[in-house]
């Protein structure tokens, strides 16, 4: 195929991807472009060109060793519902736009440490666009059947890169926020996420089934190839050892890389996809692996004889068979999968440049002074700026360096300097001891060493003979070597430089951060950090803070960055969110936060912090301090957070507390009154005791039988007197708990008789009839106590039967396990209001029309505490033709 | 001979008054209760009424309310005599026009004396 119309080809296919942003962005509120699939199938971004094409050649060359790279991740993605959220809290609560971001503002907002991660990214991920740039240039001269030119205008992939470089700027630096999340872009590297799984399937089938006759046609002819075992061997221990470490590096990759952060965490807009996540994302890096070893060992079988590069296998098979679409397809899948990491990696670099280094280093004076849209148009310039430069400075090293290398080695020497960013990263969000002296000297301490054993190393090459350096060890020191450091020599360079180089980087960090204290800043945002889920609904809270600020200087500030609209929309917020008085003078620790969280997305933290310092007056906290700071507010914000959660509740509660206080007020009042009776009722027997013996004492002609009256009136009235207070001793004994009571078979009819025994001559007196249904019922009671209950009962009937044609009817039933005992009156019921209060021992009705009750108002609550000793129950009701029912159970058999 | 009306539902208590008053030349008349009081005072107009509050059917308060309300008692005396001895229900007695709330319990000599005291008041004051 032509150049010529190769690039017709890329042309138009770019233009679809320019089509697919700029549709999504428009749509950015749509489900088309919101949804979990396309957020899973962005985070495909680390399936690059080295996955598309590398793979097959590290199968080709060296059997399975490509697959790590790919076990990595899948251990680790299971976790991600925990650590990746936690990790998505943190930087949409404190607007977190890159990885630097992110680990800079943990140890303690430190505008150094934010740029020394930017480095290592920018040392580490430069080299790699490279790799996918030559892997475009590469493939594009396979499937022209061109030789690559030394001049680089004749290099098609100068105008890739130009376009790209344009497609970034243009799309990645829509929003001055560089937290905000760029909907076009993740769209469109979905989109490509999809093609290239799609080619890479395409071509395996193809391969598969068309050029061989299966998988077993390719296994029993690559089978005869001389080094097929040879390659395909797990060689024993310290092959093993080797694919522990690259796992490892891989598992990092897919946390630490600043497209995968970008991507999973910045882009994320909620945190419910990495559900779908979870299992999408390995699925696919299972479905991009099925046919990388058909694919390679077909190649291997078909150019056995040939000196082609093993990587483009994809690409040579096809054309090998002249067909021409396949080839296109399968170079364009390349393609796609080289540009979304270009494109992905270089905006977030992008920001780190700009955020991390730039501004906070160069610019933040001139924007300090600058108008809003004057600002806007100088920070979005610079990033569009650092993205052009970036891809641009990509090309020159592709140009200058990576030319020689293949496409494996460079992805993992950039792994090897992502990971030295692994100590910090995971340091931050788990270790609250983490500090920025030890996150920056293992950063440090792990960059060196990885300088050592691994970049001097390939830039002498790997495998060059005559580099002493790399052969005896620098000054000839053999422990030096710098592929077997301290005579580690079994394993392989990679693993071997990430072994070393993490060994040191994380005893540095730990030992530095254990010996040293850290400011009080840093101990607070590891706090902040570590229990993020704390501080969810009000995360400025945790933020500790001590000085003098001015609102209105703040104030400024922000209208520099937002606008004054925006300012002000941005500060009714957070009054109404803390309920703080808008014409407050003084700023607060919240509001600081608070500002420094609006001025992040465009500036990064480092600089946020700097800008509102530089109007605000800090005073410096202890340690100890913030300590007792950060306790406190943990506490306050536990409970800020459960009385939000709880308001409703506490309001049915009130609610409830006022209905029980006045039924406590209402229960006094009784009580008072059932004191005022049980007094009376004591004093009408003494006062008659006393006018007798005060006539019996004053007067000495009294005749003889009325004297003798008079002594019996002293009698029967201490009779009286006494029984009441047994009554009254008999309540308070059951009421707490003293008195027992003893249970032995009875027949409830007979015991009923001798409770209406006693009462005979009442009910003749009121002429009142008195009617028993019953069978003869066994059960379980006290007779004594139940005798006593039915008196009461009795009584209470009688005294509310009418005057005339009075009738009590006593039922008795049994039913199941219990006997029921009803007494019925024709009366003239109970009032519905009492109903639930007869049986209180303080109760007597307000509506009792008869003033003077007979009896205290005893008798139904003892009632109620014998029958319940014996486990049954006592009721009341209306019947329905008038009169009132008292009912209790009692149960048969024995409890 | 002057009249007295002992209401009270105790009986033990009325045989008690019942006797002193007799012994003290008082002609006695006895209601059980309130009603049995208004019923009496329809025939008979006595010239010191001892009243019980707690009774059944019509009580202490009432029945004096209905006394007040009756022209050819204006000059009957009205004695409340009851256990309930709280300030409020002695307050709302004297409210009431009673002459005198004693409580129980009592001193029978002491009842007789205020009783005579009573209507003596009543004849200086004519």
């Amino acid at each position: 195929m032509s150049s010529i119309s190769l690039l017709i080809i890329l042309s138009l296919y770019l233009a679809l991807l320019f089509f697919i942003a700029h549709w999504a962005e428009k749509k950015a509120n749509s489900r088309w472009a919101n949804n979990p699939y396309i957020y899973s199938l962005s985070l495909a971004v680390y399936c690059t060109a080295w996955t598309y094409y590398g793979s097959i050649g590290v199968a080709a060359t060296s059997g399975l060793n490509y697959l790590p790279v790919y076990i990595g991740p899948v251990i680790i993605i299971p976790a991600w519902i925990i650590i990746l959220r936690k990790i998505i809290r943190i930087s949409r609560l404190n607007k977190i736009s890159s990885i630097a971001d992110f680990i800079s503002l943990r140890y303690g907002n430190s505008r150094f440490v934010g740029a020394l991660v930017t480095f290592i990214c920018l040392f580490g991920i430069l080299p790699y666009i490279a790799l996918q740039l030559k892997a475009i240039a590469e493939t594009f001269h396979v499937v022209t059947r061109t030789e690559a030119s030394s001049n680089f205008l004749y290099d098609t992939t100068t105008y890739v890169a130009i376009a790209l470089a344009l497609f970034s700027s243009y799309y990645g630096t829509r929003y001055v926020d560089a937290s905000e999340k760029r909907k076009g872009i993740v769209t469109a590297v979905a989109m490509e996420s999809v093609l290239k799984l799609f080619f890479f399937i395409l071509v395996g089938l193809y391969v598969t089934f068309f050029v061989f006759d299966g998988f077993d046609d390719i296994y029993s002819k690559a089978v005869q190839l001389e080094d097929f075992n040879k390659k395909n061997t797990i060689g024993g221990l310290t092959q093993a050892v080797n694919w522990f470490f690259f796992c490892l590096l891989s598992l990092f990759a897919i946390f630490l890389l600043p497209r995968q952060f970008q991507m999973g965490v910045i882009e994320n807009n909620r945190e419910s996809h990495i559900k779908t996540a979870v299992w999408l994302f390995p699925l696919y890096l299972l479905a991009i692996n099925i046919f990388v070893y058909p694919v390679a060992w077909g190649g291997n079988i078909l150019f056995s004889n040939t000196e082609v590069n093993p990587d483009t296998y994809s690409l040579l098979i096809p054309q090998y068979f002249d067909n021409q679409v396949l080839t296109v397809l399968v170079f364009l899948g390349g393609f796609s999968a080289a540009i979304s990491m270009i494109v992905v990696s270089s905006i977030g670099l992008s920001t780190m440049v700009s955020n991390n280094i730039l501004i906070p280093y160069g610019f933040l004076g001139t924007l300090k002074s600058g108008e809003q849209k004057e600002n806007t148009r100088r920070i979005v310039n610079i990033r569009k700026l650092s993205i052009f430069c970036l891809i641009l400075l990509s090309y020159f090293i592709y140009r200058a360096i990576v030319l020689d290398y293949d496409l494996f080695s460079i992805g993992l020497v950039s792994f090897v300097v992502i990971a030295q960013l692994a100590p910090s990263f995971f340091g931050a969000i788990f270790w609250r001891r983490g500090s920025q002296g030890g996150a920056v000297t293992g950063m440090i301490i792990g960059f060196m060493v990885c300088t050592y054993t691994l970049l001097v190393p390939y830039a002498n090459g790997i495998t060059n003979i005559s580099s002493t350096f790399n052969t005896e060890g620098l000054y000839g020191i053999s422990l030096l070597k710098p592929l077997a450091l301290f005579g580690l020599d079994y394993l392989t360079p990679v693993p071997h430089a990430l072994f070393w180089s993490l060994f040191f980087n994380t005893l540095a960090y730990m030992a530095v951060s254990v010996s040293f204290k850290g400011n009080y800043r840093e101990r607070n945002y590891a706090e902040m950090f570590v229990d993020i889920d704390k501080y969810i609904t009000m995360h400025e809270n945790a933020f500790i803070w001590k000085g003098t600020a001015y609102k209105t200087d703040i104030q400024k500030i922000l209208k520099r960055f937002l606008g004054e609209e925006r300012t002000r929309r941005a500060l009714t917020i957070f009054n109404t969110k803390y309920g703080v008085d808008n014409n407050q003078e003084m700023a607060d620790a919240r509001l600081i936060k608070f500002a420094e969280n609006l001025l992040t997305g465009h500036i990064g933290t480092a600089s946020a912090k700097i800008l509102i310092s530089s109007v605000v007056k800090e005073e410096e906290i202890t340690l100890p301090e913030v300590l007792k700071i950060l306790e406190e507010s943990k506490e306050n914000i536990i409970i800020n957070k459960k009385l939000t959660e709880t308001s409703n509740e506490l309001k049915a509660i009130t609610a409830q507390l006022q209905q029980a206080n006045e039924k406590l007020l209402w229960k006094d009042r009784q009580k008072d009154e059932f004191l005022d009776t049980v007094t009376h009722e004591l004093r009408t027997p003494i006062t008659a005791i006393k006018a007798a013996s005060e006539i019996l004492h004053d007067d000495d002609d009294i005749p003889d039988p009325l004297k003798k009256q008079f002594l019996q009136n002293i009698i029967s009235e201490s009779d009286r007197l006494n029984r009441l207070i047994d009554k009254i001793l008999d309540l308070e004994k059951f009421e707490t708990g003293k008195q027992t009571i003893h249970p032995a078979p009875n027949n409830i009819a007979a015991t009923i008789q001798k409770a209406i025994e006693p009462l005979q001559q009442l009910i003749k007196n009121k002429g009142i009839t008195v009617t028993v249904q019953s069978g003869s019922v066994e059960a379980y009671y006290d007779e004594d106590r139940i005798i006593q209950v039915a008196t009461n009962l009795l009584s209470n009937a009688i005294k509310f039967c009418p005057e005339t044609n009075g009738k009590i009817i006593i039922n008795i039933q049994k039913a199941d396990d219990y006997v029921t005992v009803a007494f019925t009156d024709n009366g003239k019921g109970i009032n519905q209001g009492d109903m639930d209060n007869i049986f209180d021992k303080f109760y007597q009705s307000d509506n009792q029309n008869i003033k003077k009750p007979v009896g205290s108002g005893l008798g139904l609550a003892i009632s109620r505490q014998i029958i319940e000793h014996h486990k049954g129950k006592i009721w009341a009701e209306n019947c329905p033709d008038g009169g009132a029912r008292i009912l209790f159970n009692l149960p048969v058999k024995p409890i | 001979m002057k009249k007295i009306l002992i209401v009270d539902d105790e009986p033990n208590i009325v045989m008690s008054l019942e006797y002193t008053f007799k012994k003290n030349n008082f002609e006695v008349f006895i209601a059980r209760d309130g009603q049995e009081a208004l019923d009496i005072l329809k025939v008979r107009q006595p010239d010191v009424i001892i009243l019980d509050i707690m009774m059944p059917m019509v009580d202490g308060y009432a029945t004096l309310e209905q006394v007040k309300l009756d022209e050819k008692l204006n000059n009957c005396k009205v004695i409340f005599l009851s256990a309930k001895n709280k300030e409020s229900d002695i307050e709302k007695g004297l409210a009431l026009g009673a002459d005198l709330y004693m409580t129980k319990p009592f001193s029978i000599k002491k009842l007789v004396d205020q009783v005579n005291h009573l209507l003596h008041q009543e004849a200086d004051g004519e």
